[in-house]
């Protein structure tokens, strides 16, 4: 059979075709930019329209960036360098750079302090944020929290020391307790901690040194983008657990506890953050002798956390609320109590339902530390509005001073939210 | 341990609110350091610089008294405070006095129960405007916006002013000095109001100063001094003392220069009570003989400090004006040491 057509034509082919490239205009570059920028008259005309506005803002913020100026040692040095061409005075953020991360009082030869808690914290995060590293690494994470507090603040290591042993000693008193009865342990948990914290107090009272291994460091010295990353990290971790627990506060079938997380949330919501602020910074002043008020810092924790779980717990409520009652039903066929039942099967689906809302209330409440100038703390946006811009020599200096803190914001965010969503995707378990 | 403090805090706190408004030089005296409010950063007048150190017109008030009081100059704790938080800082005992270029006023040695003690600047409020938009008198503003610092007398005023004349205004309302002379510089707003001196210090720093004019009209008074709280007395007669014996360390030719010679060899019997050197005026407001001495050296008399931080040789370059003492025509005037 196959030999017939070698006869009865002149030529046939033996091998195939090698495949040609594709025609130039329906591949490659010249193909995206055929699909992409110029399908339609129309689409051609905004592309080039888009471009030529892209140049005119390129071509009028480049030079001013690349002709910046680093190493004068005024503003009035560089107008005097520049004589009137258009370019930016960075003198300000080198001469300046110390202030602008961790604030002009703390102390420049302690600057090695704070490094080094910001590098540790990535190294606690770690194992929160990627679960497949070893969960003992967890441990560190527990730890963390104690070796950056004496850090950054200093003074002696008992203090941190023993508000460690209190958690603990609350810890192994829940683990005893809770086998019988959940609220037995609960309560037993935080009674033995606040035994070991009081006891704490008078050992720390009695036997810290009055020349500590590191320099105490007074809260008000803090300050800089140091400060905002500070209040930022600890009101976030703090805030997640709390907004869980008034999430199912507010679920509850307990009236009272129920009304409480109500009233709390309701409260919170209805009241802007500058409010809270003001309220933590003076008005609680006048509540409190002038020796004995709780650290300025201690009270805008405080009033930043209540604000955010507040609304994170409504985030949550909404990933609880999405989940089918099948599955609490399904909680309780399995015969698991209430704390199996959430800590199983609820809450790992109603968390991830809820990461994007949770990530975005980050994101805003780290953006939000910035409010804190307003009740003079000296933090990135304090110290470049009060100090530095008041300083006779930077006065005039606004695209520099609030552009680097733009910069510096937008690269915290950006690395959450790109974080957030590694994170949708390594959760997502429908085969989608 | 945090909360044990808090609620022992709570039990004490209604018990000592009433004591802590007394008896603020024991206080000083026994804590070590004097608690100061400052502006968050005003050019010539407090801002900390390139070390952390404060410096500045109001700031040197601050020292004074830190050296009469306790001798050492650098025994202070500033408090930066905003118009909103100054006067609940000074109100609530967190800081001792306050000297924030705060002008004194009726409602506020009255009404706020707070104490001036004394006027470190006589400032007044101008208008500074573009020099292209062809206006030569404040009375010419009408229908103009206006950037204003909100929280301030100033504000007031304004309003005061543009009722008084008949005319329209449209008030853009900021937070900072910094902010307004940036709104104004990028034109969202015809016309900046503040004090005279900040106007002068701000045109400074533009680019081009000579393209912004100062309108001649002043349109209100703004005697700004250091304040304390109102009912100890005690406390009050040492800051206004400390301010007098600055002004009249200036009239009488002492400076930071010459007076260790004029405290040992001095034979005006006015310069030998005020150094301490005869008398004992220092006992009779608690303080040390030489509490005067100290005060004058930590950063001079008025006019040192004047020339120093906003002088004609500073980048601010106020003249003296109204602050000249009143051999000179300006309104200084201390009353006599004796």
């Amino acid at each position: 059979m196959s030999d017939t057509h070698a006869q009865s034509v002149a030529y046939v082919r033996e091998t195939a075709i090698p495949p040609a490239p594709a025609p130039v205009n329906a591949a490659g570059p010249v193909k995206w930019m055929r699909d992409n920028l110029f399908a339609t008259w129309a689409n051609a005309l905004l592309t080039v329209a888009a471009l030529y506005v892209l140049y005119l803002i390129l071509a009028s913020t480049l030079p001013w960036i690349f002709g910046g100026l680093w190493t004068t040692s005024s503003l009035a040095e560089c107008r005097e360098i520049l004589q009137g061409k258009s370019a930016a005075c960075f003198s300000v953020l080198s001469e300046r750079w110390n202030q602008l991360l961790f604030g002009f009082k703390y102390p420049s030869e302690l600057y090695w302090r704070p490094g080094i808690a910001f590098v540790l914290l990535f190294i606690a995060f770690a194992p929160v944020l990627f679960f497949d590293l070893p969960r003992k690494l967890l441990i560190l994470t527990a730890l963390y929290p104690f070796v950056a507090y004496w850090l950054i603040w200093g003074g002696s290591i008992l203090i941190p020391i023993m508000a460690l042993a209190g958690f603990v000693g609350g810890y192994v008193v829940y683990s005893k307790l809770v086998t019988r009865n959940f609220a037995a342990g609960f309560f037993g948990g935080i009674a033995a901690a606040a035994v070991i914290w009081i006891i704490g107090d008078y050992i720390v009272g009695a036997l810290a040194s009055d020349t500590p291994w590191l320099t105490p460091v007074p809260s008000r010295d803090l300050g800089g983008f140091m400060l905002n990353l500070m209040l930022g990290v600890t009101c976030v971790s703090l805030s997640i657990p709390l907004g869980i627990a008034l999430a199912l506060g507010r679920q509850s079938s307990m009236p009272l506890i129920k009304w409480i997380c109500v009233v709390f949330i309701e409260f919170i919501r209805g009241v802007p953050l500058i409010t809270l602020l003001f309220v933590a910074s003076v008005m609680l002043a006048y509540f409190f002798p002038p020796e004995a008020t709780v650290d300025l810092f201690l009270r805008v924790v405080i009033m930043i956390t209540m604000f955010s779980s507040a609304y994170i717990a409504e985030v949550i409520r909404g990933g609880l609320a999405a989940l089918p009652k099948g599955q609490y039903e399904a909680g309780d066929s399995l015969g698991l109590d209430y704390a199996q039942s959430m800590r199983l099967i609820i809450l790992p689906q109603a968390l991830k339902i809820s990461i994007p809302g949770i990530v975005n209330i980050a994101v805003g409440l780290f953006k939000d530390t910035t409010l804190v100038s307003v009740i003079s703390m000296f933090d990135l946006v304090g110290m470049i509005r009060g100090p530095i811009l008041a300083s006779t020599d930077w006065n005039g200096v606004y695209w520099e001073l609030l552009g680097f803190a733009a910069l510096l914001f937008f690269v915290v965010c950006y690395g959450i939210s790109q974080y957030s969503q590694w994170l949708e995707r390594r959760l997502a378990t429908d085969h989608r | 341990m945090k909360k044990s403090v808090i609620l022992g805090a709570l039990t004490v706190a209604g018990l000592s609110a009433s004591a802590a408004a007394a008896a603020t030089l024991d206080d000083v005296k026994e804590r070590g350091t004097l608690n100061c409010g400052v502006a968050t950063g005003l050019a010539g007048f407090a801002a900390p610089d390139a070390n952390g150190e404060w410096t500045g017109f109001d700031v040197a008030v601050c020292r004074a008294v830190a050296a009469a009081v306790l001798g050492d100059a650098t025994a202070v704790e500033f408090v930066p405070t905003t118009g909103k938080t100054r006067f609940t800082a000074l109100a609530s005992g967190e800081i001792d006095m306050l000297a924030r270029n705060t002008t004194w006023t009726f409602s506020r040695d009255t009404d706020l129960k707070f104490d001036f003690t004394g006027v470190n600047y006589y400032d007044g409020q101008g208008f500074m405007v573009p020099k292209s938009l062809g206006v030569s008198s404040a009375k010419d503003l009408d229908g103009a916006t206006v950037c204003i610092q909100t929280g301030t007398t100033t504000e007031l005023n304004l309003a005061d002013f543009f009722r008084a004349n008949n005319i329209s205004y449209e008030p853009v309302p900021i937070e900072t000095n910094a902010e307004a002379i940036q709104q104004y510089s990028a034109g969202a707003c015809d016309a900046y109001t503040t004090d005279a001196s900040g106007l002068a210090s701000s045109r400074a720093t533009f680019e081009t100063p000579g393209d912004h004019i100062l309108l001649p009209e002043i349109i209100s008074k703004e005697p700004l001094g250091p304040l304390v709280r109102h009912g100890d007395n005690e406390w009050g007669d040492v800051v206004r003392w400390t301010l007098n014996a600055l002004i009249a360390a200036e009239e009488l030719g002492v400076s930071s220069a010459n007076i260790n010679e004029m405290a040992e060899s001095t034979t005006n019997p006015e310069v030998a009570r005020l150094l301490g050197t005869e008398g004992d005026l220092g006992s009779m407001i608690g303080l040390n003989a030489d509490w005067a001495k100290s005060a004058i050296m930590a950063s001079g008399n008025y006019g040192e400090i004047f020339a120093k931080n906003i002088g004609e040789e500073t980048p601010i370059g106020l003249a003296r004006g109204l602050n000249a003492q009143w051999t000179n025509g300006g309104l200084l005037y201390s009353p006599p040491f004796r």
